[in-house]
């Protein structure tokens, strides 16, 4: 009876600092800091309307826009996954035939194996530069604009995310896309 | 790879580095009565607070019942928020009741430090769910192995073991509290989102309607790393962009996994007064952990097989199930810490990993001990210790001691009991499974990549792990069942038995120590308890390697 009289003594307590006292000051140190991240780093129209998140990848399948990794979950922001299937399961060569297919690609210009690998959430925001650089030429096609200013886009969003950790520069999908639209309407 | 290589080494030196000072620390806020000089002033609030139960000192056996009440308020808190969450506050998704099995399984994982999770935090959980039911339990499991490890501590230094209420107090409110609140903080600025407003449902570039799951998931990531919790607020859990924005976030959170696990042996050493001794642990850990670390660094590197037929370059290593933002060797090093400390939260998809890179975090939960859970992962070794100092014993005729024990035949039977018992959840419970409907009717994958799915599955619940090959269709009630006893069992027994070996110890008379004294300090000692580790650990399971990850290797990658 004790035992359990100091246990519900020391839940109570706990619970005010650990979840109530801790979970708030966290917050507030959120709120007044980071308000933007802290928020899921959302991106709106001047309007106000919510395009999406910079940390989460959506959909694109119009030849204008870059195409962001497979997603196991189809960009599914509410339920995230990977496709959990062994590298060496057939289920993912049919997967990746398939995306070899979209891009076109052939032997002797292979797809970016970043490309047909699904992330671990199906949400992942960014592609490598070199993946980038792949979709140009339809990107430029689609667009009816030279490649030079497609990969004036890619230029400006390559950033390397551990600086001298990670030589491969990677870029954000929706921010390309973003800029991409933006020249478009001047 | 040289950036993979400096990557690697600059996250293994520094933590190990940092664990020092924080062992210090450890050992100053679990156990002040050590030094006279080194009192803190905190005893007599945490009695205050914990009432009369937790003044005085505590024989094993009224430490261990402390122990377990304790943790029986904890699951049935945690089971009541689960079964009601649809009724209670903090719901802004609206989430509905959870089905019973379920339940069962969550609140057992999150009790026994486990994080096992059978259902996906955005899909399922709401906000109050998340945050008093198992944030709660991260932070307060993760005190009672600390608790644990200071009693067994000052059990071999020859003292009393203390008090369990006021031992959980210190560890909850000295130590994970204050470290959650700056690892939280380092969160917030890489990037992670903090905030109680519900999804956001936002019309994309192209017109579609895309919801986007948010929720406090600093706070709650924090704990999960640092107390080995390992459970995601998310479903991939830190492979999710939100629950692992950047680099600089994948690095503080890899960091955080091994520090406390890393501190907690010098803790250990600094309460029996032997930091020597704790050294020579430290070693012997730190050998066992890097060499998984280098060869799944290795193995990862092969790029992705079942992509070898098709018009796709094979210049980089197996992506699938990665995210690119955490560098080339972020993911098969987390894999490997992650393992190795109980801790269970992944960043790249476990199931998507090469076969053999797969087995190194099987093995890692195998071992269970270095660095292992919170507090209990030094527990763990402890058993390897008396199994090791006993065999040395009997190799050169002379009756075993550990710090100046006499480890006997109880003792040893007790640590041998409590090492089998792990080999046994996990054995039995593949097998079982395997022939039956109840494992080979939920698997993701076929041949031996599904059976490593399930043996993955058992081996995550009795090593408190929590990390999945999550192809596994584990939500049905005998997989809740069946693994949520599993971690209640494999959770409670290797800290009973312990703690009934160092009872059994200090019942008898403390020899001093001599120059005939088999040495814990030495090369000796450390190849001894790294063939012990290597030989009961490792073997017990080769068997069972070879039907899955070594069978699917020899098949598709040769």
């Amino acid at each position: 009876m004790k035992t359990f009289l100091a246990s519900l003594r020391i839940t109570l307590a706990s619970m005010v600092l650990c979840v109530c006292g801790y979970t708030g000051v966290v917050w507030a140190i959120g709120r007044a800091v980071t308000p933007q991240t802290a928020d899921g780093s959302l991106i709106r129209t001047p309007d106000g309307k919510v395009v999406g998140s910079r940390q989460i990848a959506q959909a694109f399948t119009q030849p204008r826009y870059f195409w962001p990794r497979p997603s196991a979950v189809d960009f599914n922001g509410a339920g995230a996954g990977g496709s959990n299937k062994s590298p060496t399961s057939t289920d993912l060569t049919d997967r990746a035939a398939q995306t070899v297919a979209a891009y076109g690609a052939t032997a002797d210009n292979p797809l970016p194996a970043e490309l047909a690998a699904a992330s671990g959430a199906g949400l992942d925001p960014h592609i490598t530069e070199r993946a980038a650089r792949y979709q140009a030429q339809r990107i430029a096609q689609a667009r009816n604009m030279p490649v030079d200013v497609v990969s004036d886009v890619i230029e400006r969003t390559a950033f390397a995310p551990g600086g001298p950790f990670t030589p491969e520069r990677l870029v954000n999908v929706l921010d390309m896309n973003l800029a991409l639209d933006k020249l478009g309407t001047r | 790879m040289v950036q993979a290589i400096l990557f690697v080494v600059m996250i293994i030196a520094g933590t190990a580095l940092l664990s020092w000072p924080l062992g210090r620390y450890l050992a100053w806020a679990m156990d002040p009565a050590a030094g006279r000089k080194d009192r803190n002033g905190f005893t007599g609030l945490f009695q205050a607070i914990g009432g009369s139960a937790s003044t005085g000192d505590q024989t094993w056996k009224a430490y261990v019942f402390s122990l377990l009440g304790f943790n029986i308020v904890m699951f049935m808190v945690v089971f009541a928020v689960l079964a009601f969450q649809q009724d209670l506050p903090f719901n802004p998704d609206g989430k509905q009741a959870l089905e019973g099995s379920l339940i069962y399984n969550t609140a057992a994982s999150f009790t026994s430090n486990t994080n096992l999770q059978h259902y996906s935090g955005e899909v399922s959980m709401s906000y109050l769910s998340q945050l008093a039911g198992l944030m709660w339990l991260q932070f307060v499991s993760a005190a009672v192995g600390l608790a644990a490890l200071a009693a067994l501590a000052r059990g071999l230094a020859g003292r009393a073991l203390g008090n369990f209420f006021v031992d959980v107090q210190r560890a909850t409110f000295l130590v994970l509290l204050p470290l959650a609140l700056i690892v939280s903080i380092l969160l917030l600025l890489t990037g992670l989102p903090m905030t109680f407003e519900g999804s956001i449902v936002a019309t994309t570039l192209e017109g579609v309607q895309q919801t986007i799951a948010r929720g406090p998931v600093a706070a709650f990531v924090a704990i999960k790393q640092l107390g080995t919790n390992g459970g995601g607020f998310f479903g991939p859990n830190s492979a999710h962009p939100l629950e692992n924005p950047t680099f600089w976030s994948n690095v503080v959170q890899t960091v955080s996994i091994i520090l406390i696990p890393m501190a907690c042996v010098w803790m250990f050493g600094r309460i029996i007064g032997r930091t020597k001794h704790a050294a020579v642990l430290f070693a012997v850990m730190l050998v066992l952990m890097g060499a998984r670390v280098v060869a799944s660094v290795g193995f990862e590197a092969e790029p992705t097989h079942a992509f070898a037929s098709l018009p796709i370059t094979q210049d980089v290593g197996n992506l699938e199930g990665k995210e690119l933002r955490f560098g080339a060797a972020a993911g098969p090093l987390w894999s490997v810490v992650t393992t190795s400390t109980s801790n269970g939260s992944v960043n790249a998809m476990h199931d998507s990993l090469n076969p053999l890179t797969g087995m190194m975090p099987m093995i890692g939960m195998w071992l269970n001990e270095d660095f292992g859970g919170v507090g209990v992962g030094m527990v763990n070794m402890f058993m390897y210790i008396i199994v090791g100092v006993f065999i040395a014993g009997m190799m050169i005729g002379r009756t075993p001691e550990y710090l100046g024990w006499r480890v006997e035949a109880k003792e040893v039977k007790f640590a041998m009991l409590g090492l089998l018992s792990h080999g046994f959840f996990i054995l039995v419970g593949t097998a079982i499974f395997a022939v039956t409907p109840w494992g080979a009717d939920t698997l993701a994958n076929t041949g031996p990549h599904g059976f490593s799915e399930i043996l993955y599955e058992f081996t995550s619940a009795a090593a408190n792990n929590g990390s999945g090959f999550e192809g596994l269709g584990d939500n049905t009630v005998a997989w809740n069942i069946a693994t949520g006893t599993v971690m209640l069992l494999a959770r409670f027994i290797p800290i009973i038995l312990p703690l009934a070996i160092v009872g059994s110890l200090s019942a008898k008379r403390r020899a001093t120590e001599s120059s005939g004294t088999l040495s814990v300090e030495d090369g000796t000692f450390a190849g001894m308890l790294t063939a012990t580790v290597i030989i009961v650990g490792a073997l017990t399971f080769f068997p069972a390697a070879t039907l899955g990850p070594i069978a699917e290797h020899v098949m598709f990658m040769n």
